[in-house]
């Protein structure tokens, strides 16, 4: 026992200076000369950092509304509500975020509401739409920033980001960068 | 003595099988069959729910109800004990058959005195011979016991064991000095000593391992039945686990449904029948007339790799015969065939006796005279001449190898023609094995003796290659002649000159490449190998020494029987692995009858669930009781009989046996227990 | 054809094309032959070899293999537990993580030791980085462990006869030198190119564009993400695990991940044929483990595309599917492909929450673990595979009319024996963990209310997948479940001990055993495992025995929920 003890002990100190040093060292070295310094995705707006790969809480009526969040985009505690497809509960909430976004936009047909919209994402931090789910809020943008609709949702059209190569995966809209954008938009 | 009666239950087996399947529920006998055995214990809860339930319990549903679960579950141990019953009254109905001939024949007995045997017989029962005594038998005795000839020779009709009617020659000394208790000395007086205790006889051992006192669990059992028991604890656990499960689902589940979907998925089927497809296997053999010292040289059968075949009676008709006279130039055919006649007349071989037969074929015209006249003067054939004969008048006629007349000739300096050395060369390359006759030291022609290939059995070498079965044909011939048999007969190798050493050593090395060797054989010098090999079949009518060599014992002496055991031993595990398959199979159906039984009551949206729309839970319930126990009566016949073997490769083989058993099993219980469900309904709506 | 389902086409068509080379590859590391990087490796191996004192030119039996691996595993579990339990004050701690509860260290050691990875911690409070440092470290070396174990097999299948199976220590560092460290740095780099963060700075704090403060957890996350998938951990740097935009930014390192997730599973089944040179027996028991997958995939896709019936009834659109616990940037096809792909083989990563998937993908996805050998973990799939080889060729094995026998070797009762044992292990702790915790959770609902996140059925659901994760070495969870209690820390603690440590030993050991048994060679009447019908077979087997063990309790939970709103 003590003979395979010893050899095994070292190994594992060997083992460890080696996987969880010197790997993460030369890796961390590298990262510096990524764009953006192994820190995520960062974007810069009035002097400010963002992540962009973040998810931000945006529920005011002149911001385009991110996706609910279970854990209200906490970004040090992600996660999502785990609520089973047919929980009553759960279905109850559902209704009340449909409720909640036809009052907020009359005039959009119920049938037109993307389910994103009204459902919780895994990590309660995802920071991006369904081109359907922000085009659905151009109408409410333009209403309240007294914007043309159709600037809006150029805009809108601007900020999709095609699927990978053109080839793979959904399109999206990334929430914080449209807002962004709005806001720029607006300041002209 | 193979059994006419093919009828797999008579009157007498079925009764003493019944009566036996009772005796069987006995906890401590059904203690070894892991599977059974918990569905006794199974029942036993039944039995006292049903109790309950008379003294007033009210929980668990009706009597009538649980009382049927329970009849059903004591008739799926009593199909179970019974099917093992029969096959072993079967068996020991065949054996005792075997046996009855010699109990209590009169023997002989010489008794000893010091160390000397003194002939002073006195006549005792057969059952009071011990091993080492010796007896005598004289024209028109039983055989007392098993033994071996001593002293003396007889002929010896071994009709009751063998069923063949000619009788056979036994004589001390030779390969052929075994005799077996209850066959009939006709001539002569030979002694005998006996060679086994009473009751320890290749017969009594084959009834003890039938009767199941010292029948042991093969290899294959044992790991077939790990994996049966395995298969149960699965089910326990399922079952144990689904009471919590059910009360966190506020689903009430009866005793009787946890006892049925327990006992219904545990592999009852094959659990019930696998020691009866064992004992079926060796009855099987015995059937064949063939005696095995254990279940497992019977399942090793099934394995065999190589078999090594003697030549002469199996791959060839006994022995050479001739095929054409070939007379020299200027030697008029008549006169030919009239020398080799005479050669021939004193020649009791085999190849003798057919020249003689063969010239009869030719003798139309009556030319030839078969009669021993006075005067003739027989030369037996002795290892210095080489050649056998007879001198009549002045003539000196002789017969034998060619290099031996040859030199006979040469030697008085006559000249060898060249068309007769021509010949013998054609006729050794052909496979025929040639004879030179010569009258008064002049060549007269040449006699072709053949080797007549057994009809068929080219067909049978194909169907064992297809088995992937090697076949070796084991001969004293020369290569040349070895080869062309081989080659004709097809088998796939052969060992030409053969001693007994050299078997040994092919064994071995078969052996040491991984391979199961199979082999028969009847002499003492064969003992060794018949040991070494994995399957040794020796001949009933061989030395004891070979008897006690190899692990099972032909009683027909017939050299083919090796491919029959074969097949024996692959059916028997093809009918473990068959009768498993559908037993497992079977659960899919059952689930699906048993589920949806057990919570459609407390959640209806699980009635979708059951596909095979059974009329109530406990209707479907008893329906799947009802089919476990009724399947395994409808498969004892199977069981017994064996799945069938066909030699189509091993792929194949799997792919027919998966989907007869496999899909059938599936399907097969889904039409079952609807049907069931159906008697059933229709029984309890027409008695209320 | 739609974006989404290409996507996931060219993930299942690029893991194959890089594995079957890998696999070569592999396969060629265990056997000691030359490969390109010789150069690289050796210097770096020798070091290893004489700074530890291990002589890897000793053979090893089947038992020395299993000590040696049981040995250091327990130093690991030691040195978890003291790491996790004292990060508070340990250095590399910049947001003041406090350290782990006994029970919860205790939890958390096993888990990453047995290359589960279950977490019940959240990974942005519950560790500092120095615990991430050490926990990816047991990342490489429970993959390797379970490599080790598979390459002792392989040397074991082969023909010749011998009770040594090559050295423990060998195989596990060459698993880690050649195969892991080399492939996670390639990874690695992609991921930090891709907007994936690698720093070792604690917490950021910034105001949102609305106003509101917020918090983000960050980390040497790329480094940990890389040997996290490519070793079949799965276990999360962050709470959200894959699902998190961090973790995951888009949809190229999606693919990324979960590419390298399910190369070595692949890679070692090609392995295996080019180390026995029966590359056919490779194809077979892949094209079985692919039928499997595919059978549980293809509806996880269909089910979460086409959304929860429940909400279309609402009126709304739901033609991007089920997006509950879903991310727009993965989309529901790609979640429901990456949910059976975590679940087949152990990594138990997510993208996606899997407690909000329709009941009847839930079921799938435990199925896949109570199958737990559809590719299977690093090493370990195959060894679950191989059990039911040899199950199925017992069975098989005597439909031919021969006593069984696996690669020219008989398949006995001492083989049964152990053969049953572990597959019987499996439905035996799945089934024993979900009775007992109902049965607790049966006495006093409401005390235990927390426990379940969903009533009813789903409920249940939520505790089976628990032991099914737990059971098959997962790590993902119906993360409702409300784990981070004692009962939950400690039972599944030991059922990951039984479940881990069984299913290696029992194989090496059957293997250690058929090796030491004659050979014999293959003839017309011989079983042969690489063909479509032994396959069937075998696929059969392992359906019937997962079926019958896990029916009466997937109709409890799934089943039961899915027909109750259908």
């Amino acid at each position: 026992m003590k003979s395979s003890l010893i050899p095994a002990v070292r190994l594992t100190i060997v083992l460890i200076l080696l996987l969880s040093g010197v790997y993460n060292l030369v890796i961390f070295g590298i990262a510096q000369i990524a764009p953006n310094h192994g820190k995520g995705e960062i974007v810069m707006y009035n002097g400010k950092v963002y992540y962009s790969n973040i998810g931000q809480s945006f529920t005011e009526d002149k911001y385009f509304w991110s996706r609910p969040s279970a854990v209200n985009y906490n970004a040090a505690g992600s996660g999502g509500s785990n609520m089973s497809p047919f929980n009553k509960d759960y279905l109850k909430t559902v209704q009340a975020r449909i409720d909640t976004f036809l009052v907020h936009d009359p005039g959009i047909k119920k049938q037109d509401i993307p389910v994103g919209l009204v459902t919780a994402s895994g990590s309660g931090l995802d920071p991006d739409l369904s081109p359907a789910g922000a085009l659905i809020q151009v109408p409410r943008i333009a209403r309240v920033r007294h914007l043309p609709e159709n600037q809006v949702r150029a805009l809108v059209h601007a900020n999709i980001q095609r699927p990978l190569f053109g080839l793979f995966g959904p399109a999206k809209v990334n929430v914080l960068k449209l807002n962004i954008a709005l806001d720029k938009l607006s300041l002209k | 003595m193979r059994l006419a009666n093919k009828s797999l239950f008579q009157k007498d087996i079925i009764g003493q099988a019944l009566k036996q399947s009772i005796v069987k529920l006995h906890p401590k006998i059904m203690f070894h069959n892991p599977v059974m055995f918990t569905v006794e214990i199974g029942t036993f809860i039944m039995l006292c729910v049903c109790i309950g339930i008379l003294h007033g319990q009210k929980s668990q549903g009706t009597f009538g109800y649980n009382f049927t679960v329970f009849v059903f579950l004591l008739l799926t141990l009593l199909f179970a004990n019974f099917a093992e019953a029969v096959a072993e009254a079967r068996g020991k109905a065949q054996a005792e058959s075997l046996r009855k001939t010699r109990e209590e024949t009169p023997a002989k007995y010489i008794q000893p005195v010091g160390e000397m045997y003194v002939n002073e017989m006195k006549i005792i029962p057969s059952s009071q011979l011990k091993k080492g005594d010796v007896f005598i038998c004289e024209a028109g005795d039983i055989i007392p016991a098993d033994g071996e000839i001593i002293q003396g020779l007889a002929t010896i009709d071994e009709s009751a064991i063998t069923g063949e009617s000619a009788p056979v020659i036994r004589e001390a000394g030779g390969d052929k000095s075994s005799v077996t208790g209850g066959t009939k000395v006709l001539s002569d007086k030979i002694k005998v000593e006996v060679t086994a205790e009473p009751g320890e006889s290749f017969l009594d051992k084959m009834i003890a391992l039938v009767e199941g006192s010292s029948r042991q669990k093969t290899p294959n059992e044992i790991a077939l039945t790990i994996l049966l028991a395995g298969f149960t604890l699965v089910f326990i656990i399922v079952t144990v686990t689904l009471k919590p499960f059910a009360d966190y689902a506020h689903t009430p589940i009866t005793i009787a449904a946890f006892i049925s979907l327990f006992v219904c998925l545990i592999p009852t089927t094959i659990g019930g029948l696998l020691s009866a497809i064992g004992i079926a296997g060796m009855d099987r053999a015995l059937r064949a007339n063939v005696i095995t010292k254990s279940g497992k040289a019977v399942e090793t059968a099934g394995d065999v790799d190589v078999l090594l075949l003697d030549k002469t009676g199996t791959i060839t008709i006994g022995n050479r015969k001739a095929t054409h006279f070939y007379p020299a130039n200027g030697i008029d055919e008549k006169q030919f065939i009239r020398a080799a006649v005479m050669s021939s007349m004193a020649d009791d071989t085999p190849e003798g006796k057919s020249i003689i037969e063969l010239a009869k074929q030719n003798n139309d015209s009556n030319f030839i005279s078969f009669e021993k006249k006075a005067g003739m003067k027989f030369i037996k054939f002795t290892a210095e001449t080489r050649s056998s004969g007879m001198d009549y008048d002045n003539h000196r006629i002789r017969k034998g190898a060619s290099d031996a007349i040859k030199k006979l000739i040469e030697k008085s300096g006559n000249p060898f023609p060249a068309e007769i050395a021509e010949k013998v060369r054609s006729i050794s390359e052909n496979g025929g094995t040639p004879l030179v006759v010569s009258e008064n030291e002049s060549a007269k022609g040449v006699i072709e003796l053949q080797d007549i290939i057994k009809p068929g059995i080219q067909e049978r070498f194909q169907r064992l290659r297809k088995m992937g079965i090697k076949t070796v044909m084991v001969t004293g011939d020369n290569p040349l002649t070895a080869k062309f048999i081989a080659d004709k007969a097809g088998v796939d190798d052969f060992i030409a000159e053969a001693t007994p050493e050299d078997k040994m050593d092919y064994i071995r090395k078969e052996q040491t490449g991984g391979r199961l060797v199979a082999m028969m054989g009847d002499g003492t010098n064969d003992a060794p190998a018949l040991a070494q090999a994995d399957v040794g079949v020796a001949m009933n009518s061989g030395t004891q020494a070979a008897r006690e060599a190899g692990n099972m014992v032909d009683l027909d002496n017939d050299p083919t029987k090796l491919i029959e055991i074969v097949e024996i031993g692959k059916q028997l595990l093809m009918t473990r692995g068959a009768l498993t398959t559908f037993s497992i199979a079977n659960d899919v159906a059952k689930y699906f009858a048993i589920i949806p039984a057990l919570f459609i009551m407390a959640i209806p949206a699980l009635q979708h669930l059951n596909i095979m729309n059974l009329h109530s839970p406990q209707s479907a319930i008893l329906s799947a009781v009802i089919f476990n126990a009724i399947i395994i009566l409808l498969l004892i016949p199977l069981a017994l009989k064996g799945v069938v073997y066909k030699p189509v490769g091993a792929s194949a083989l799997l792919r027919r046996n998966l989907f007869i058993y496999g899909i059938g099993g599936i399907i097969a219980p889904f039409i079952g227990i609807k049907l069931i469900d159906l008697l059933v309904t229709f029984l309890v709506i027409y008695l209320k | 054809m739609d974006t989404e389902i290409s996507g996931i086409v060219c993930m299942f068509v690029a893991t194959l094309v890089i594995s079957f080379p890998l696999g070569r590859y592999i396969a060629k590391v265990y056997e000691g032959q030359r490969t390109l990087l010789d150069p690289v490796f050796n210097p770096v191996e020798k070091f290893l070899y004489r700074i530890s004192g291990i002589h890897i030119s000793r053979e090893m039996n089947w038992k020395q293999q299993m000590a040696a691996m049981l040995t250091i595993n327990m130093i690991w579990f030691l040195l978890g537990m003291f790491i996790l339990m004292n990060q508070s004050w340990l250095p590399l701690n910049p947001d003041h993580n406090p350290g782990q509860s006994p029970d919860l260290a205790f939890n958390t050691a096993i888990s990453f030791i047995t290359n589960c990875n279950l977490q019940d911690y959240s990974g942005e409070t519950g560790v500092s980085y120095l615990s991430q440092l050490y926990l990816m470290f047991l990342h490489f070396a429970s993959a390797a462990t379970g490599m080790a174990a598979a390459a002792a097999v392989f040397n074991g299948l082969k023909s010749s006869t011998t009770d040594k199976l090559g050295n423990f220590y060998n195989y596990f560092i060459k698993s880690i030198t050649r195969i892991l460290l080399p492939v996670s740095f390639i990874i690695a780099i992609l991921f930090v190119f891709n907007g994936m963060p690698m720093t070792f700075l604690g917490k950021d704090t910034l105001t949102s564009l609305q106003g509101a403060i917020m918090h983000i957890s960050r980390g040497p996350v790329a480094g940990y993400v890389a040997i996290k998938h490519l070793g079949t951990n799965g276990g999360g740097f962050f709470n959200a695990n894959s699902a998190h935009p961090f973790e995951n930014p888009d949809y190229f390192t999606n693919m990324v991940e979960m590419i390298a997730q399910m190369i070595i599973p692949f890679a070692m089944v090609f392995a295996l044929g080019f180390y026995l040179k029966r590359k056919k027996l490779a194809y077979v028991i892949f094209a079985v483990m692919t039928l499997g997958f595919l059978l549980l995939v293809i509806p996880n896709i269909s089910m979460e595309t086409k959304g929860n019936p429940a909400i279309a009834a609402m009126g709304i659109n739901t033609s991007a599917g089920n997006m509950e616990g879903k991310e727009v940037r993965f989309g529901a096809a790609a979640s429901g492909y990456w949910s059976i792909a975590t679940t087949v083989i152990s990594t138990g990563s997510v993208n996606s929450m899997h407690d909000s998937f329709m009941p009847l993908s839930g079921m799938n996805m435990m199925l896949a673990m109570m199958v737990n050998c559809f590719y299977g973990g690093v090493g370990v799939g195959f060894l679950n595979f191989f059990v039911f080889i040899i199950l199925a060729v017992f069975i098989g094995g005597l439909m031919v009319g021969r006593t069984p026998e696996f690669l020219g070797k008989k398949i006995e009762a001492r083989e049964m024996k152990i053969a049953l044992i572990v597959a019987l292990l499996h439905p035996f702790l799945i089934l024993t963990g979900t009775a007992l915790a109902s049965y607790i959770y049966v006495q006093d609902p409401s005390a235990y209310a927390a426990w379940l996140n969903n009533p009813g059925f789903h409920g249940f659901s939520e505790m089976l997948y628990q032991y099914a994760s737990t059971t098959a070495n997962n790590g993902s969870s119906f993360a409702g479940l409300g784990a981070t209690t004692p009962w939950w820390n400690i039972s599944t603690g030991f059922v990951l001990l039984f479940s881990r440590y069984l299913p290696i030993i029992g194989p090496v050991a059957i293997a250690g055993s058929l090796a030491a048994k004659k050979y014999t060679p293959e003839s017309a009447g011989t079983l042969k495992p690489d063909t479509a019908t032994f396959g069937l077979m075998t696929f059969a087997v392992i359906f019937i025995i997962t079926a019958l063990s896990f029916f009466p309790s997937l109709a409890l939970g799934p089943i039961a929920e899915y027909f109750t709103f259908h």
